[in-house]
């Protein structure tokens, strides 16, 4: 796995990259969405209707053996489990239907067209996918980041003749009447959120999976991310799904699963304003059908680029090779309900990271990511040739920490920048030659606490856009923070404070658990190309003219520490020994919003209640906060003194205690 | 050796019925042509009448190829294959497809030719590295032995094909210092107990028919390597009718023992695909299966008494009794030691009379799933024929490439019929379907039965009964198979067959998977065209299969093949375990397998075995380092 994440920091050879929207505006849409289709599909699968799919899942021996384990636990008989198990299949199940793909290629092109100016698609990946898809059952894995990608594959691949894929898909979307019957057509599966323990609904899903992976019924596409990121940061990824894909391989039902990373990524998101919010403890509107049509005041912005990025496939046989012993199967049945191997486990586990990771390291970034993060480093404004230069210099530094930045190289830095703000007029305006932050103007006079949520707001969309690059940075900027707070610039030294900061912020950014000495090396390679470091004799050496350097890359982790700093303060108060998971946010937020009523907090980004609950999940996997189920809800209790310590730890006023994070 | 005197006694009674069937024998086989009507058991069988197997084996059979030296496949000037001589069906004829069959699977031109040392050179063979005494000895006890380098090269290999290959080439490794050929149990007590007071070391060759390197000579032995070759030990001691078995020397090869008793109405039913050549000291030593173990089972089912001799004495039950409980059985200690332990001398075989209807028989299926499912309902029904096998499609269209010159119009237009049938009519994609063939042995009324029940069973599973032809001819693949095997080296070809067995379940992955990775690896090792990997479903059991792969591929551009080969064919057994199969199923373990033998029979199990070999012969008489 390292091998590959090496390799592609290595490789960055140009691709060649295609608007798709081009052609859509020069022919026609109806003969598009009319065209003849004709995909080469897996030479390994069996062809199948959608019942006969559905059939073969309910006749499965595994699903057999789970509905007679479940009636003689639960004492139902037999055949009401049976009916269950049906009942659940045919809401989940998919209908995909070429007519219906036609039908929304054709809305599809309609919207995409008047939101975007281009969908920018790199060709070479299509080719690679092409193959991979004739030789062995294909997992597409975009990343999640709005609404409106959902369909976006489908729709290449449409136009491009490859097998149109299954997709995962959350069940509200399914509660969309008329739009639930069609993305079911269009291919759409639907999972209930929060199965937990319910057996049965485990059951039939992975049956389900696990048929489509084996038959080769289609490319199936899933989220690995599980939702969409509020924040635009990559998010952990959820394991259930990657199992259930995984086990066909584990259990030689295949000969080969090609995963395939694909990252989306946007110049403007549509629903940046509403991630804001929803990060501010505004709800999200309920997905109905009404609202998606109330949102039509969306369609008349400008959204700039979408870019698709179809990244190397991954041989799943490869990335086990050696590590996993296949033969675990020759024993036993392998249509029982097993708990998979820890072995299994782990490598489950690494695949759902590296996937994640690798979406991210081919995230196309456009020049406004980089503007953000200048941006909220300075937070009262920027005069404009400033902007300009720093902008420039973090664009060098992105590149060589290998970073895709689409920065349109025909045009001057300027114009470029220039028109990334016009786009982004609803976040950040130029003004008599400053930029500064857009705040939402609302009616009449404001509370103060109104004030400061506005300001939030603003800071919280600008965020959201520069988190879209902090995976090219985090590393390095680990170590250059790990580096300003340890005890000395030895390496041993460094790499347990660096270890203690990762563990610390593993809920925040993406690491392989595990792989901290690498995510380490990297970190300090990173900072040796930007000739910001030197190593020498087992110490690390900050190069005096890059002294600054560091401190940008410190300064972008900053708002995360800070926020879990504020969040520890928090919760060392007396108020805060116990409560449930429901009050976490508000409770938190309050807080909050008081210390900054009293000048004592000034970073707004510490309201992000994503943050704050990493921050949480931080201090329960530290062993600082104590999880428990307690009448249908979870509940927290707080050990002030274990939270105190990881807080001063993370000050840094004491060292890091060698026997809790060396990992040397 | 307590049991001596009972078992020279034994002897003696066995020799004289023996005589008295011997003369019962020889009274029928001056009329043989109409005394017996019985149908031959076996699917091909040697015309020729010369029994027993010769001292000098090269003055019959090839030195560095497979079989008899008359019987080679060849493209004639015109460019169709043709295969000499008159001992089997195809001898004589023309075999029009095979061409464009090869060419295009292969990519293999006629006119690449690698063609194979002509013969043995016999300046290149080490001189022998004899101990005096031992010789000395041995000679005065009468036993024939000999130093030629012809006689030591021939036993100094199996059909392996790096050996083959290395054979064709000219190069000769460690091979025996002499060879000794008793003529009974009591010579190979004799040759044992010298070897042992000699220190030599002892390989017993029964046919040389083994394929998993099991004949090589360890190139580290220093001590002399006496090749014990079994051949001269061929009689059937006495024939038990009252029982229905048959005590036999142990170095009677299988065509011999089943035309002997079916002399006198009887037969063993035991065909494993080599029976031409092989021994039945081999089978018991590799724990053999044949075609029909169905109906006869295999060796370990057939065999009823073994008489072994080690270097700590002679082994065997002091009765026949059809099954005991006495202990773990010790027939299972011999049965697969693989020239380990000691040499196989006699055994009692269960015989069974000679049926009286043969038929053959063929299904086409759409897939080779749908013919997996079959074959697993038939199995389950435990209604298999004598003999069920599925091949794939690529061993299929393999198949087809034998078919000899048709004669007539009439039977051209008759294929053409059929294929017309069954692609177009019933719809099977002719890159998909694939056959079973069957062969249905007993009374007449009851195979008929038989065949409807089976056919009635693969109806439901999309087969269509395919004829008898079909059927036959996919049998007498697997006796000509080796024998291409040597046309194809003649066109830098290289190819070798392997087998596994495995759970029902995991049948279809398994096939899948293994064919896969064949192909897989090949690509990643430079084969310039893509390899054949076909396979076959060739056994069925309870609880699941016996599956056999061939594999070849065209090796020009490779600077070193057989190295490409055997990484290939590794990874191939790799994927069989790592998908439930096992390390073999009747090919044995040999040296070429052994590496696997710790996973495949744990520590503790490696233990056992190691505990008895050092028990039976701790000072390593029997040096082969076989299996442990």
């Amino acid at each position: 796995m390292e091998r590959l994440l090496r390799e592609h920091t290595l490789k960055s050879e140009p691709e060649n990259v295609f608007d798709i929207l081009e052609e859509r505006r020069r022919g026609s849409d109806i003969s598009h969405a009319l065209r003849t289709f004709s995909a080469q599909p897996y030479r390994g699968a069996t062809p199948l209707s959608v019942s006969a799919l559905n059939r073969m899942v309910q006749e499965s021996q595994y699903l057999r053996y789970v509905i007679s384990e479940i009636a003689v636990e639960s004492g139902e008989p037999h055949e009401c489990v049976k009916e269950e198990a049906v009942s659940i299949l045919e809401e989940m199940s998919q209908n995909l239907q070429l007519s219906f793909i036609r039908l929304m290629g054709f809305a599809l092109t309609k919207v995409f067209k008047r939101l975007f100016s281009s969908i920018r698609v790199n060709e070479d990946g299509l080719a690679r996918l092409q193959q991979a898809i004739q030789e062995h059952p294909v997992i597409l894995m975009p990343n999640h980041r709005s609404y409106i990608d959902f369909l976006v594959l489908s729709y290449i691949m449409f136009t491009y003749d490859l097998s149109i894929p299954v997709i995962a898909a959350g069940i509200p979307l399914m509660g969309m009447s008329l739009i639930g019957e069609i993305l079911r057509r269009s291919g759409a599966f639907f999972i209930r959120r929060a199965i937990g323990s319910d057996k049965l609904y485990w059951a039939v899903l992975s049956e389900y999976v696990r048929t489509i992976v084996r038959t080769g019924f289609a490319p199936l596409e899933f989220y690995v991310e599980g939702l969409r990121s509020r924040t635009l940061k990559s998010l952990k990824p959820k394991l259930g799904m990657m199992q259930m894909v995984l086990e066909p391989f584990f259990k030689g039902e295949v000969y080969d699963i090609t995963l395939v990373p694909i990252s989306i990524s946007y110049d403007r998101v549509l629903e940046e304003s509403l991630l804001a919010h929803e990060l501010l403890g505004v709800p999200k509107p309920r997905e109905t059908t009404r609202g998606l049509l109330k949102a039509r005041r969306v369609l008349e912005e400008n959204y700039g680029c979408m870019h698709v990025y179809f990244g190397k496939p991954v041989s799943v046989r490869e990335l086990a090779k050696g590590r996993i012993h296949r033969g675990q199967y020759n024993l036993i049945p392998r249509d029982l309900l097993l708990k998979l191997s820890v072995e299994l486990q782990e490598f489950v586990s690494d695949v759902a990271h590296l996937l994640v990771q690798l979406q991210e390291r081919d995230l196309v970034l456009s020049p406004w990511t980089l503007m953000a993060l200048i941006l909220l480093q300075n937070p009262d404004g920027v005069e404009w040739n400033t902007f300009t230069h720093k902008t420039l210099r973090l664009r060098t530094l992105a590149a060589q920490l290998g970073a895709r930045i689409d920065w349109p190289a025909q045009l001057l830095d300027s114009e470029v920048m220039l028109s990334s703000m016009a786009l982004h007029h609803s976040v950040a305006h130029f003004e008599n030659g400053h930029v500064r932050l857009v705040e939402e103007a609302g009616p009449g006079p404001v509370t103060q606490e109104e004030a400061v949520f506005r300001r939030a707001s603003a800071v919280l969309m600008c965020a959201s856009y520069r988190n879209q690059a902090l995976h090219v940075f985090t590393r390095p900027a680990l170590v250059a923070v790990a580096m300003t707070s340890a005890p000395s610039y030895s390496k041993d030294d460094v790499f347990s404070r660096f270890c203690f900061l990762q563990d610390l912020l593993a809920n925040e950014f993406i690491f392989m658990p595990g792989h901290a000495a690498q995510d380490f090396e990297e970190g300090c390679s990173g900072l040796l190309r930007c000739g910001a470091l030197s190593i020498c004799d087992h110490g690390l050496r900050v190069i005096e003219e890059e002294q600054d350097t560091i401190v940008f890359l410190s300064a972008v982790l900053k708002p995360f520490i800070e926020t879990y700093q504020i969040v520890f303060r928090v919760l060392c108060e007396e108020t805060f020994q116990t409560f449930t998971e429901k009050r976490f946010v508000p409770d938190v937020r309050a807080a909050i919003m008081k210390l900054f009523l009293s000048g004592e907090v000034r970073s707004y980004e510490c309201l992000s209640s994503d943050t704050q609950k990493n921050a949480l999940s931080a201090l329960v996997r530290m062993g600082a906060v104590s999880k428990s189920r307690v009448a249908e809800q979870f509940e927290y209790r707080v050990n002030h003194s274990a939270v105190r310590r990881i807080w001063d730890t993370l000050d840094g006023s004491v060292t890091s205690k060698v026997p809790l994070y060396s990992r040397l | 050796m307590a049991s001596n005197t009972d078992v020279s006694e034994r002897q003696r009674s066995a020799q004289q019925r023996l005589r008295i069937i011997a003369g019962h024998l020889q009274k029928r086989e001056e009329n043989e042509h109409t005394a017996l009507s019985a149908q031959e058991c076996k699917a091909e069988t040697s015309k020729s009448n010369a029994a027993k197997v010769p001292k000098r084996r090269q003055e019959v059979m090839k030195w560095n190829g497979w079989g008899y030296s008359d019987s080679r496949f060849f493209f004639n000037k015109k460019g169709q294959a043709e295969f000499t001589g008159k001992r089997y069906r195809l001898s004589g004829l023309i075999l029009p497809s095979l061409k464009d069959w090869f060419e295009g699977t292969f990519g293999a031109n006629l006119q690449h030719k690698t063609p194979a040392t002509a013969s043995l050179n016999v300046s290149a063979v080490p001189p022998p590295n004899l101990n005096e005494v031992f010789v000395e000895e041995l000679k005065a006890a009468g036993v024939a032995l000999s130093t030629d380098p012809e006689d030591r090269v021939f036993r100094s290999h199996g059909h392996c094909l790096h050996e083959i290959f290395a054979l064709r080439e000219g190069r000769i490794g460690r091979i025996p210092d002499l060879v000794v050929w008793p003529s009974c149990h009591d010579d190979v007590v004799k040759i044992v107990e010298l070897a042992c007071k000699h220190s030599v070391c002892l390989i017993p060759y029964g046919g040389g028919t083994s394929v998993s390197s099991a004949l090589e000579c360890p190139p580290e032995e220093t001590r002399s390597i006496v090749s014990v070759d079994t051949s001269q030990m061929n009689r059937i001691l006495w024939i038990d009718e009252k029982n229905l078995t048959a005590h036999v020397e142990a170095g009677i090869i299988g065509q011999d023992l089943e035309r002997q008793l079916n002399e006198s109405g009887y037969c063993t039913g035991h065909e494993p695909d080599s029976m031409e050549f092989s021994s039945l000291g081999g089978w018991v030593a590799t724990r053999a299966s044949g075609m029909k173990k169905n109906i006869y089972g295999n060796i370990e089912d057939l065999v009823v008494h073994i008489k072994m001799v080690t270097p700590r004495g002679v082994i065997e039950k002091s009765c026949q009794g059809p099954r005991m409980s006495t202990g773990p059985d010790i027939h299972h200690f011999i049965m697969g030691s693989e020239g380990t332990l000691g040499v196989v001398t006699e055994v009692t075989m269960k015989i069974r009379p000679v049926p009286e209807y043969q038929k053959y028989g063929s299904i086409v299926f759409p897939n080779f799933q749908q013919g997996v499912a079959c074959l697993r309902e038939v199995a389950k029904q435990r209604c298999a024929p004598a003999s069920i096998r599925l091949m794939d499609n690529e061993q299929f269209q393999f198949g087809h490439a034998l078919k000899p010159q048709v004669s007539s119009i009439f039977t051209s237009f008759l294929d053409g019929l059929k294929k017309f049938y069954i692609t177009k009519f019933k719809g099977f994609d002719p890159h998909h379907l694939c056959v079973a063939t069957l062969l249905f042995e007993g009374d007449r009324e009851k195979v008929l039965q038989h065949e409807k029940q089976v056919y009635d069973i693969a109806a439901k599973f999309g087969g269509l009964a395919a004829g008898e032809d079909n059927g036959q001819r996919g049998y007498m693949l697997t006796f000509v198979i080796a024998y291409l095997r040597d046309l194809g080296m003649d066109y830098y070809v290289i190819g070798e067959s392997f087998e596994t067995s495995v759970p029902w379940d995991r049948v279809l992955d398994l096939c899948r998977n293994v064919k896969e990775r064949i192909v897989r690896e090949c690509k990643e090792r430079g084969v310039q065209f893509p390899p054949l990997s076909t396979c076959r479903v060739t056994q069925t059991y309870d609880a699941g299969a016996c599956v056999y792969f061939y594999f070849a591929f065209n090796y020009r551009g490779l600077s070193d093949p057989i190295h490409v080969y055997e990484q290939v064919e590794h990874a191939a057994r790799e994927e069989i375990l790592a998908n439930a199969g096992s390390l073999s199923h009747h090919h044995g373990v040999g040296k070429l397998r052994k590496e696997w033998m710790r996973e495949t029979v744990s520590s503790v199990g490696l233990g056992m075995l190691k505990s008895v070999k050092d028990y039976l012969d701790p000072n390593n008489i029997f040096g082969n380092r076989n299996l442990l």
